[in-house]
């Protein structure tokens, strides 16, 4: 995915060191293999190829990990622009 | 069908057909044949209805028989796709029925599994499972297809469907504990953004294993035990993963062309003479010419060429074929035309199909909603001023 490059510096991605334990999980589950293991610390390596899909935080069993997760989809965020957070459905809009 | 069982006794009138009550691991047939050599009148009958067919139900054709297990019958499903599954898998990329397009949750099998087998779970959106079912082909093992109300797995956990709740459910539920004897789920990794490893293990007491991103890497996810290459937890998005989305962009749009052609026609009829259907015609195909460009440059084009356009922003990468495009209507209709009509077409493309480039976001594997808001917050501005004027530049050019 290395040509595939979004917007720069916009991600909400962030990683608490401390409370790291170093199980590895986040970089398992990253799609983008933002993370990686280093000794017993995970790290960003690539804070830009960020999606903020979530998978990371959500699978963190000791919530180092902090990210907005939404969808990258336009139609999507229009409906939520119109409707308020909880209208916007990508069922109707079928974004994906 | 290989593995079928011929009976005993030639003719099914009065013979025992029945399924043979023998406990047998073995997948059961689906059909018993009868002979065909004792035909008195026209072709020879089919085979007789299987003893798994039940009235208000059908056999779905991917069904090749049914594996007895503690918890009842488990079909078995074939691992090769045949013509109905390409069928649906090309009605399903046009956008037709595509939320229909899913097959019942519950526990399926592949191959001969037994309490030691191997779970994966999937969606059942029948895409899903059908890219899954094909690359198993070498495997003895269990799909657990739980309930993502026909979406695909990445964009099913993306809405909270593919989550720990329904893994959970569907353990409990397909009564997984008294089919296999071990406690591992294999995952796809891109259920992870719905699925929560640690709170599936504290709720159901299984393990979840991340398998890899893409379906044909599960054989060799199986044969290492579980590790898996770099690449294999990486989303790709190459030129034949993004030509397939093309037509169900293009589904979107009928709804919204209902609206804009009669604006189209009438807004290009106007002139001097107030209004005119030689001009609404003429000059209205025009517009249209302009409207259908932008779609091509936007919603075909953008996509296909994605990594190739040299900006990042999709609004960008749109206006940027678009005017390319709309530098190609303008060509066309060059001789008939003042320079304020073309510029307006060329706006015109060019609006529609930044909007539509913007919208092809959702569609791709690496946009962060963050950086799709900030892009928004710039691009739709724009293009509602663009296309305003080019739309005030048109209808002003019929007053010259």
């Amino acid at each position: 995915m290395e040509n595939f490059r979004y917007l720069p510096d916009v991600t909400t991605l962030q990683l608490d060191i401390e409370a790291c334990v170093g199980c590895g999980m986040c970089e398992s589950v990253c799609p983008h293999t933002v993370f990686q293991l280093r000794g017993k610390k995970a790290e960003i390596e690539d804070l830009n190829g960020c999606m903020e899909c979530g998978a990371c935080a959500l699978n963190c069993p000791t919530s180092a990990i902090r990210v907005t997760p939404g969808v990258g989809c336009a139609s999507y965020i229009i409906q939520t622009w119109i409707k308020g957070k909880r209208g916007g459905s990508c069922s109707e809009v079928k974004c994906c | 069908m290989a593995d079928l069982i011929h009976p005993k006794n030639g003719c099914c009138s009065g013979g025992d057909c029945s399924n043979s009550t023998e406990e047998d691991s073995r997948p059961q047939p689906l059909f018993v044949d009868i002979p065909s050599n004792e035909v008195c009148c026209g072709s020879a009958p089919g085979p007789q209805s299987s003893p798994y067919e039940k009235p208000g139900y059908k056999l779905l054709p991917f069904v090749e028989g049914f594996i007895d297990t503690p918890v009842g019958p488990v079909p078995k499903v074939k691992t090769h796709l045949e013509r109905t599954d390409f069928l649906g898998t090309i009605i399903a990329r046009l956008g037709i029925g595509r939320d229909q397009h899913k097959i019942a949750p519950g526990l399926y099998g592949v191959g001969n599994p037994g309490h030691d087998s191997p779970v994966l779970v999937t969606a059942n959106y029948k895409l899903s499972f059908d890219a899954l079912r094909r690359e198993m082909a070498s495997l003895d093992a269990w799909i657990l297809v739980i309930d993502t109300r026909g979406i695909n797995v990445w964009c099913a956990a993306g809405k909270a469907l593919f989550s720990t709740g329904e893994v959970v459910r569907c353990i409990d539920h397909y009564m997984l504990k008294n089919v296999v004897r071990h406690n591992q789920l294999i995952l796809p990794q891109l259920a992870a953004n719905g699925v929560s490893a640690h709170q599936l293990k504290k709720e159901s007491g299984f393990r979840v294993l991340w398998g890899p991103v893409r379906a044909k890497d599960i054989q060799h996810f199986i044969d290492r035990k579980s590790n898996v290459d770099k690449s294999m937890r990486r989303v790709t998005f190459s030129l034949g993963e993004r030509i397939v989305l093309i037509p169900v962009e293009l589904s979107h749009l009928p709804k919204p062309t209902m609206w804009l052609l009669p604006a189209i026609f009438l807004l290009s009829g106007v002139g001097t003479n107030f209004f005119s259907l030689n001009d609404a015609f003429y000059r209205g195909l025009m517009l249209l010419t302009a409207y259908a460009a932008g779609i091509l440059a936007g919603a075909v084009a953008a996509p296909a060429l994605l990594p190739w356009i040299p900006v990042r922003a999709f609004a960008l990468k749109g206006m940027l074929t678009g005017i390319a495009t709309g530098f190609v209507v303008a060509a066309i209709y060059y001789s008939r035309l003042i320079w304020a009509e073309a510029l307006a077409l060329l706006l015109v493309t060019m609006a529609i199909s930044s909007y539509l480039a913007m919208n092809f976001t959702g569609s791709t594997p690496f946009t962060s909603p963050s950086g799709v808001e900030k892009e928004m917050r710039k691009a739709i501005p724009l293009q509602v001023a663009v296309a305003l004027i080019a739309l005030v530049v048109w209808v002003g050019a019929a007053f010259k």
